[in-house]
């Protein structure tokens, strides 16, 4: 689904991580850790193409992400979705046109009844008319989630998806994350909270990737 | 939400770069009806010339006084006898003097001065021999000039054709110009639109789509500004003060009858000139965008 060939990036000041080889399966779940700058972010941008490696093989859905015309990307975007730290949104959207949008703005069709039901499971149906602006950081990860499962996607990104909510309501959301797993989504989580980490394999069997020292490692059951 | 509909939804509805779009739109369309005016005019100001000319010709004839009768009487049974001359008609004083009061004022005593007899023609659409014409006058009354207008109509037909050429030009230029402000200010609007684009492509959105959106924001404002602009041009020549004979070049600048119409072409023309502008540099952009 995902695979790394001998993968190095760098941002001009040195290899952020070199030779990364490592592939994500359909229905595997990994949580990717590591100090803050060594690259997480940078490690799920290239899963996306937002990036291309300085050096190595990134497949995304089995296409070589340098071969890809920007619609053959776009086409592979609608079939992952992404949490991204920052969230980003539409910010004159309201939170329900926000999270529809992978699925409007590519042509395909969704009811209104499934975003509000998908809007009702992260706990936003009150804000479903509200602008992201007006959200608070927890509400916006929720919101970010919403959009990156709504076209029940075979690969989910997340980048400290619940960096700013409760514990309560993240093992909410990792249930959902792993519910969508066990459809059969690839998922990768970069966190640093390892309560989630064991939470999530209690539940499901997780894979800890690690990246550190410019290297991934990749760790084995046992956290 | 329909793909239509979000796709017109996805592009912020304020940013300076809109009114950018409309104003330009607007002003250049302004500028654009006083051309097209001028050149509707230049045309129908040539055209006029011409035809007003071409069917007239006449004949001076100098002659000693005594002989002025005579000689005139010739030079008429010449042009009576000669095809392609529909009617000869010998010009009376008075009016010889009306022509020459815009040069030598109201007091001109004309019985003074030797002035030439005009006889003036009329002639068919065929119109005479010319040549033959003239060399048959030398022969019958060598005083008699024929002068057919040609050097008169000639550089005035060239100048309102020129006119025309200099109005089209400055069509061409407001275009270009057009173009260019709307391609810029289409350039702000992705750019100010940074991360519309960014989350657009996150979510899997292609290139068109997303260009779509811009260039229907701005063709939107384009023929806004352009259908005001156009509005405001037509109403300032209405308004423009009526030129009588005095300054008869001057007399009539504007649009006649049908050629009203022409001027609402141009917020369409905007339109497409802001759709091909904004759909160049919105790919052009985009291509910068992961």
């Amino acid at each position: 689904m995902i695979l790394f060939e001998d993968v190095s990036h760098d941002y001009g000041g040195g290899p952020l991580f070199r030779d990364v080889s490592v592939r994500l399966d359909t229905g595997s779940f990994h949580f990717l850790t590591g100090p803050s700058g060594a690259g997480k972010s940078t490690f799920l941008k290239l899963c996306y193409g937002e990036l291309l490696p300085s050096s190595g093989k990134v497949t995304l859905l089995n296409r070589d992400l340098r071969a890809m015309s920007r619609d053959q990307l776009a086409e592979t975007r609608e079939r992952i979705g992404v949490v991204h730290q920052d969230c980003q949104f539409l910010d004159h959207l309201s939170v329900e046109q926000n999270v529809g949008l992978p699925m409007t703005a590519t042509g395909r069709p969704v009811k209104d009844s499934d975003i509000s039901d998908l809007l009702g499971w992260v706990g936003l149906s009150a804000q479903a008319d509200a602008l992201p602006p007006t959200l608070s950081g927890g509400e916006r990860q929720r919101a970010a989630l919403a959009r990156a499962i709504v076209s029940a996607p075979n690969v989910l990104l997340a980048d400290e998806p619940t960096g700013n909510l409760d514990w309560e309501m993240s093992q909410r959301l990792m249930m959902l994350m792993i519910e969508l797993n066990r459809m059969g989504t690839a998922v990768v989580i970069a966190t640093h909270d390892l309560n989630l980490i064991r939470f999530a394999k209690a539940q499901v069997q997780a894979r800890v990737m690690r990246i550190s020292g410019r290297k991934l490692q990749l760790a084995g059951s046992e956290l | 939400m329909s793909t239509r509909a979000i796709s017109g939804l996805v592009v912020p509805p304020k940013g300076h770069s809109v009114w950018l779009v409309t104003l330009s739109a607007a002003a250049m369309a302004f500028l654009a009806v006083f051309a097209l005016a001028l050149s509707v005019t230049s045309a129908r100001l040539a055209a006029s010339w011409a035809e007003a000319l071409s069917q007239t010709a006449t004949v001076r004839l100098a002659s000693p006084p005594e002989e002025m009768e005579l000689q005139t009487a010739l030079v008429l049974d010449v042009l009576r006898t000669t095809p392609g001359i529909a009617e000869a008609r010998v010009m009376e004083l008075d009016e010889q003097a009306a022509l020459l009061e815009a040069w030598l004022g109201p007091d001109l005593p004309l019985d003074a001065l030797p002035l030439p007899r005009l006889i003036e023609l009329t002639e068919t659409r065929e119109g005479p021999d010319r040549q033959g014409l003239r060399l048959r006058l030398a022969a019958e009354a060598p005083g008699a000039v024929y002068d057919d207008h040609t050097r008169w109509r000639r550089p005035l037909v060239q100048a309102a054709t020129r006119l025309q050429a200099v109005a089209l030009v400055a069509l061409g230029l407001i275009g270009g110009v057009t173009a260019a402000i709307i391609a810029l200010a289409a350039s702000a609007a992705l750019s100010s639109n940074g991360q519309v684009i960014r989350v657009l492509r996150l979510v899997g959105a292609r290139d068109r789509f997303i260009a779509l959106a811009f260039m229907r924001r701005i063709t939107r404002r384009a023929l806004l500004g352009a259908t005001g602009g156009t509005a405001l041009g037509m109403a300032a020549l209405l308004a423009l003060p009526e030129m009588d004979a005095a300054v008869p070049v001057l007399a009539g600048i504007g649009f006649q009858g049908w050629s009203w119409a022409l001027p609402l072409a141009i917020p369409p023309l905007a339109a497409l000139l802001a759709w091909m502008a904004s759909m160049a540099t919105a790919f052009r952009v985009l291509r910068g965008v992961t």
